[in-house]
């Protein structure tokens, strides 16, 4: 059960080597968690990041999980959660793609589009119907500043995080009043190796910055959680930037 | 069976951690038996008013049993005093039936809205607990539903009686109990109040002179620090005999008043509670204390329950709610208080006035929280940045000094330091695993704490 402060002891990372994702569990291990499942495409970064919040004192358990086989999800998850109460999932799993080249590799924009938004949708409508017959938990997702408004740049990752984040604030408002907690996140520029190599925005920040923002919401019971925040009130007015002068933003 | 809600979210007191359960609403002993046995996988939980502060009283996913519709008083006894009465009766109705004829309730909380099952599942303890003990000291005999469909009448002597003393509803549904009650003439107190300038004289004044009161409380400043740091109010008392009123008052000694303000709207705007107001609040009410005086009359309302004249006034804490940090160290350990105040005001944390008592002997309630020594509860806001870590701080300093946390108010505290604090927990999870084996009676509470 999570606290009063919406620490919780029991979580399910999806995306288990996602350097945000672990950022995360690494703080909560220090709070409250105790029962950690990373779910991941088993690898050998999957069974270290195990061992490492192993070392922090957390019981930890790996699953396999893909999110581009929608089909093998419910059994998956659902094992999870026959094991006991899970009090948050954190939708952690993502992919940017190479916008230039997947331009000209619709397979490769369509991945994009299958993991992120796909995978997810299917991903959380399993974990939502589960944390509902619990009658409490939070579901965290990670969106992105990018699906705020498309931009020339990362439309097709931009795209994919739009539906993502449209598909999670329409679940969260399904779930209103069911003891379940959806909450949104949108980082702006993180430091992980998802984005190692591209040239940095400003207000770039890190998992652990991640990781405190989303602490502090689980204990506000956030709907929207912005890293930094300050990216709120700068999103709030790029989304109102006429087009002609948007497209040729260097943002 | 009555029929059930759909999931609702239900939360404590102090309105943090909000989860969903089916609310029932049973009337009669059959009532109460068919909803538990139709209770399903994640169980149910009694509740009462609501009033524990925490998750004692919620069960996500499963049924949360309202037992405010058991609330017939069944005998009265006016010669020796005692009750008979369904668990779903409030402090407050017991009051307004009992109080004319005489009788007042053993212990009464700083609410009177709570119920008597409520009461004996917390093992509540009142201002007279230095004298009178817990709540379960003054019942006589209870009905208890238990996992199977049974109904029990146990007697104080039972270990299942004491493993349901502070129990908090996890050994079974309190159906119904009877009372034994305490005399009064009247329905006023009369109050002595003192100022006590630091912790160490407010320690001295009621160490002195609590024998001397029935009642006694100290209101606390915990904002104020340096020389002043504990500095406090006591107000202690007794019931008034009836030579104390004004002749006028004489005619109807025994009438019970009970004035309401307007309640607190839900949108209640947050961010008053900073720490310039409570500390200016706190301030204030200090310098109007009167350094003495003694033989003062008040309602039963002033005095016991001076919170319920604002109806809601936990919504003054916003959204994100609040909780209360209640300890008990034992007497010897007066460093660790000490130690404990003085974080709490260096921190500076946002508290309106705290409540710190001498509690007296033990009862026997295997997890009932009252032990000989001081006890300390103090409101704090939720959303407050780091209070989940301090808080957690101020659990080993209590734990260290061989005291604990009171679970009625608790929402979070660590499964691992709760057994250091209750060494009779073994034993309660033991017989709940014998009585209760698939966790008919389960609460959120329960399922944080493993209890
Ligand atoms: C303003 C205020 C002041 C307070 N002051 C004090 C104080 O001075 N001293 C003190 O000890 N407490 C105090 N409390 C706490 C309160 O007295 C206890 O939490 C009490 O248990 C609340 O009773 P309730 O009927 O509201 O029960 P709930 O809050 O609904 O439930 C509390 C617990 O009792 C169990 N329970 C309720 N009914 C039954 C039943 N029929 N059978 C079995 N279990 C049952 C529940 O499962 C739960 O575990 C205060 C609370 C408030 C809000
Ligand atoms: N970094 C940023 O700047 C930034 C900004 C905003 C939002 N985000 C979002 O935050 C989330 C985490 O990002 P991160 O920075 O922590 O990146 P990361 O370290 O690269 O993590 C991405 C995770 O996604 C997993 N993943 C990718 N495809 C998968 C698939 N088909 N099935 C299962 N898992 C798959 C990866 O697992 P493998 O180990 O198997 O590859 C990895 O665990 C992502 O959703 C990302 O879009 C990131």
């Amino acid at each position: 059960m999570k606290d009063a402060f919406g620490a919780p002891q029991s979580l399910l990372v999806l995306g288990g080597t996602s350097e945000i994702g672990l950022a995360t569990a690494r703080r909560l291990v220090a709070r409250r968690t105790r029962t950690v499942w990373l779910a991941g495409r088993p690898s050998p970064a999957l069974d270290a990041a195990a061992a490492g919040l192993r070392e922090l004192g957390a019981d930890v358990h790996t699953l396999a999980f893909d999110a581009l086989d929608a089909a093998s999800h419910e059994t998956a998850l659902d094992k999870v959660f026959a094991q006991g109460d899970i009090d948050m999932v954190l939708l952690a799993f993502g992919i940017l793609g190479d916008q230039v080249r997947d331009e000209g590799s619709p397979l490769a924009a369509v991945r994009v589009a299958q993991t992120n938004y796909t995978g997810a949708v299917s991903a959380s409508l399993i974990c939502a119907k589960a944390l509902q017959t619990q009658g409490h938990g939070s579901l965290v997702v990670l969106s992105s500043v990018a699906g705020e408004r498309a931009r020339r740049t990362n439309f097709i990752y931009g795209s994919s995080k739009a539906g993502l984040d449209a598909f999670t604030q329409g679940l969260g408002d399904a779930l209103h009043g069911s003891g379940v907690h959806v909450m949104v996140v949108r980082p702006g520029y993180v430091r992980t190796k998802m984005t190692l190599g591209l040239p940095e925005t400003p207000l770039a920040t890190t998992p652990e910055a991640v990781a405190e923002s989303i602490e502090t919401g689980l204990r506000r019971r956030s709907e929207v959680v912005w890293v930094p925040g300050a990216l709120r009130v700068v999103m709030s007015a790029l989304r109102h930037v006429p087009r002609p002068i948007f497209r040729r933003l260097p943002v | 069976m009555p029929a059930a809600t759909p999931p609702t979210p239900v939360t404590g007191w102090g309105r943090t951690a909000p989860t969903a359960a089916r609310l029932v609403r049973p009337r009669t002993y059959e009532e109460a038996v068919a909803a538990v046995l139709a209770g399903g996988a994640r169980g149910s939980i009694a509740r009462g008013l609501g009033r524990a502060y925490g998750d004692a009283a919620q069960n996500a996913g499963g049924a949360v049993l309202d037992m405010t519709g058991l609330d017939r008083i069944r005998t009265i006894d006016a010669e020796a005093g005692v009750v008979v009465c369904e668990a779903g009766v409030s402090l407050h109705r017991l009051m307004e039936v009992l109080l004319p004829l005489g009788w007042f309730v053993p212990v009464t909380p700083g609410t009177r809205y709570v119920t008597v099952g409520g009461a004996i599942g917390a093992d509540i303890h009142g201002k007279n607990h230095h004298g009178s003990g817990a709540f379960s000291r003054h019942v006589r005999e209870l009905d208890l539903l238990t996992a199977n469909g049974e109904v029990r009448r146990l007697k104080p002597t039972d270990d299942l009686f004491r493993a349901t003393a502070g129990g908090m509803g996890l050994t079974g549904v309190i159906l119904a109990s009877e009372l034994q009650l305490h005399p009064v003439q009247t329905s006023l107190m009369t109050v002595d109040t003192e100022r006590a300038t630091d912790l160490d004289d407010l320690m001295a004044r009621l160490t002195a002179t609590d024998h001397r009161y029935r009642y006694s409380v100290a209101w606390i400043d915990l904002l104020a620090r340096g020389a002043r740091t504990g500095r406090a109010v006591l107000t202690r008392g007794d019931h008034a005999p009836l030579e104390a009123l004004p002749r006028r008052a004489q005619g109807a000694p025994l009438r019970f008043k009970a004035p309401h303000l307007p309640f607190v709207p839900s949108h209640f705007p947050p961010g008053l509670l900073t720490k310039a107001t409570v500390r200016a609040f706190n301030e204030l009410w200090y310098r109007k204390a009167p350094r003495h005086r003694t033989g003062e009359l008040q309602s039963i309302a002033a005095f016991f329950h001076p919170l319920d004249g604002v109806p809601h006034w936990n919504r003054i804490y916003g959204r994100g709610g609040f909780v209360q940090y209640q300890f008990v160290v034992g007497h010897g350990q007066e460093e660790a208080l000490r130690r404990v105040v003085r974080r709490i005001a260096h921190r500076g944390c946002p508290s309106f006035l705290a409540v710190l008592k001498r509690f007296g002997e033990s009862d026997p309630g295997w997890l009932s929280f009252p032990r000989p020594g001081w006890t300390l509860a103090l409101d704090i806001p939720a959303t407050l940045p780091g209070l989940g870590g301090f808080l957690d701080e101020l659990d080993e300093e209590v734990a260290a000094a061989g005291g604990r946390v009171y679970l009625a108010k608790d929402a979070r505290v660590r499964p691992e330091v709760l057994v250091g604090m209750y060494p009779k927990l073994p034993e309660f999870r033991r017989l709940r695993r014998e009585l209760d084996p698939e966790g008919v009676f389960t609460s959120d509470l329960s399922r944080r704490l493993n209890l």
